[in-house]
């Protein structure tokens, strides 16, 4: 190859051009492969809401039911539970679920529509592992100040009875309370706020 | 008879000289140095190895389901009534805890004798991108048995990657192909498990090989012996690899796989090390084991996760540390701005500083598999203390110093009193 040999620039342009089409292709081709792996149209009609009876519940019982493939919590709490909230409120990472995950009508203390029955998703906001039920009897385990409320064994975070995080915790914000609205006493939609949904 | 063969092969080689050029190239008339020693078995293991994960894979896949509502029932079935299915899924088993052992010494090895400096970044970064892999395809291939420490390992995984600022749900739930952990994850997990991440390895290991052979292998001793040839122009500190280092690593061999099979025939758990209890109950999507840990080759990735506090209301820091805790490796040949190779003649500070390295890296480790509550708590209170456990603290002490040795590492080496490096290799 001679060092001064002509570049025929029309030729070269074509080239550039051919490969800048090429690769805008690929890049094409590519989208269909990465979106098959999006959640499919069955994964997403399976987010249905669900209807769950709780009047099985003793009070203070925590009842597990399925939304979604993740646990949901129905709690029925007692006087003291609801007692023990006041209680820890200075300990609280976000005692008004200011950063938290919840519809407006949970948005407040008890973060629940009644006060009794409390429903939150079973899912630790660190990482997602699931909290374990530790009542206030749980002293000796979870330290003398302990009220009541549940353990992440997973990574040590803890929760009070409303699902608002303790300090000192790696799970940064509250338990994420669901969509969800009484159609009786004892029977709850959850998933869905609004009636006959 | 010899006569024959011989001509057969002279017919094939005048149709297709480039598999004799390959041979030559590669193996009898690649020249090794001299003074490999015992630490020079685990590259050769680590091939090994892979080829075990591969064909014992293959046979798993003849009888495995990758369904959510299958799979547990089928690696039972691989157990109990597969003829011989309980001794290939041990060999998996066992191969996986192997591979990352042998892998570990094998990068260690580059670490005692400076087998990534300089010519041999590329060797050192395609080998990093293989254990990067390896990782993936050992998570991968962990969510399959589908017992409660496979769906929970993969939830809390996932999850790591939902803690990215703003593409992290989305990120996770790509990965996932579901709002949680399911069977569309399941199934995408096997299908990257035995073909898209073996191919991967497979291609860097090519990549790995060629790369060191373009260069040639490092010793002991850190000597170039490409720089002292004889008349015909090979090295005079090297011996051909075909036949005197296959025959040594057949040695190496023999003994590995006499470990490995007293491992697989009496110890395939390992106390639950290599197969933890948890995993013999079915995965339990509204339940959470009491006590979850992944297996001991992430552990100390695991520690660094949990010794680092949440940030501005985020988990983030912990997930960016552990992930920087592995890429950070990429840069060492850069970091490392000793004139000398190999251990043997660089001074106090880096043997120190590797010796604690080591020491860091095998605590955290420790730690990972145990709560953090092993070690007890401080019997004391102090506005800096936000968690009294002890084993917290010693991870997070363990983590400060195995960043220190990589991020101290141009300073001290620079400073090092190095001894003369030989012009011949020692025996």
């Amino acid at each position: 190859m001679s060092d001064k040999q002509k570049v025929d620039k029309a030729r070269r342009n074509l080239v550039v051009a051919t490969s800048v089409v090429g690769g805008a292709a690929s890049i094409g081709a590519a989208i269909p492969f990465v979106a098959s792996m999006l959640p499919s149209e069955r994964a997403k009609a399976a987010g249905a809401p669900v209807e769950v009876d709780f009047s099985r519940l003793a009070p203070g019982e925590v009842g597990i039911f399925e939304w979604r493939g993740k646990p949901v919590w129905v709690i029925r709490r007692t006087k003291a539970m609801l007692d023990s909230l006041k209680a820890v409120t200075a300990s609280l990472t976000d005692p008004a679920s200011r950063s938290s995950i919840q519809p407006e009508y949970a948005k407040n203390e008890l973060r629940a529509i009644k006060p009794e029955v409390m429903v939150v998703e079973g899912v630790c906001t660190h990482l997602g592992c699931s909290p374990q039920l530790k009542t206030a009897e749980a002293k000796a385990e979870m330290g003398a100040d302990w009220e009541g409320g549940f353990y992440c064994a997973c990574h040590g975070s803890k929760f009070d009875f409303a699902g608002r995080v303790f300090r000192g915790a790696p799970a940064p914000t509250n338990l994420t309370v669901p969509p969800h609205t009484f159609l009786s006493d004892n029977t709850l939609l959850i998933g869905d706020d609004k009636k006959g949904a | 008879m010899a006569s024959r063969l011989m001509a057969l092969w002279d017919w094939f080689d005048a149709r297709m000289p480039s598999v004799g050029e390959e041979f030559r190239k590669h193996m009898s008339e690649y020249y090794a140095p001299k003074n490999f020693n015992f630490w020079y078995y685990f590259g050769v293991l680590s091939m090994l190895v892979l080829a075990v994960q591969i064909v014992s894979g293959i046979f798993l896949t003849m009888n495995y389901k990758p369904d959510a509502a299958l799979a547990f029932g089928s690696v039972e079935y691989i157990m109990r009534d597969v003829p011989g299915g309980w001794l290939i899924r041990y060999i998996h088993s066992t191969g996986g805890s192997a591979f990352f052992l042998v892998v570990y010494l094998h990068m260690f090895r580059a670490m005692l004798y400076g087998s990534y400096k300089e010519p041999r970044e590329l060797v050192w970064i395609f080998g990093v991108l293989l254990y990067l892999a390896l990782m993936a395809e050992a998570f991968l291939g962990y969510l399959l048995p589908w017992g409660q420490m496979s769906y929970w390992g993969a939830q809390v995984i996932v999850n790591l990657f939902a803690t990215v600022p703003f593409i992290g749900p989305d990120l996770a739930l790509w990965i996932r192909g579901d709002y949680v952990v399911s069977d569309a994850t399941l199934n995408r997990f096997f299908a990257l498990h035995v073909i898209a991440l073996p191919l991967v390895l497979l291609g860097l290991v090519v990549a790995h090989i060629l790369a060191l052979h373009d260069v040639g292998s490092n010793n002991p001793d850190g000597v170039e012996i490409k720089k002292n040839k004889d008349a015909n122009g090979r090295p005079v500190d090297g011996i051909p690899f075909h036949p005197y280092y296959t025959v040594k690593d057949t040695v190496g061999v023999v003994v590995f796989l006499a470990v490995f099979c007293i491992v697989m025939f009496f110890l395939p758990e390992m106390g639950g090390y290599f197969l933890e209890y948890n995993n013999f109950i079915p995965a339990d999507p509204l339940k959470t084991p009491e006590h979850i840990a992944p297996l001991w080759y992430f552990t100390p990735y695991y520690s660094i996760l949990r010794a680092v506090p949440p940030l501005f209301n985020s988990q983030f820091p912990g997930v960016a540390a552990m992930g920087i805790a592995t890429l950070i490796l990429f840069l060492l040949p850069w970091l490392d701005r000793s004139p000398v190779k190999s251990i043997r003649y660089r001074g106090a500070y880096y043997k120190s500083a590797l010796a604690i390295f080591v020491v860091a890296f095998m605590v955290l480790g420790y730690l990972g598999v145990k709560s953090t509550t092993v070690w007890g708590q401080f019997g004391f209170d102090a506005f800096f203390l936000d968690t009294k456990d002890r084993a917290t603290w010693a991870a997070r002490v363990c983590t400060v110093l195995y960043f220190a040795f990589f991020i101290l590492m141009p300073w001290y080496t620079a400073k090092d009193k190095v001894k003369p490096v030989p012009d011949r290799v020692t025996m």
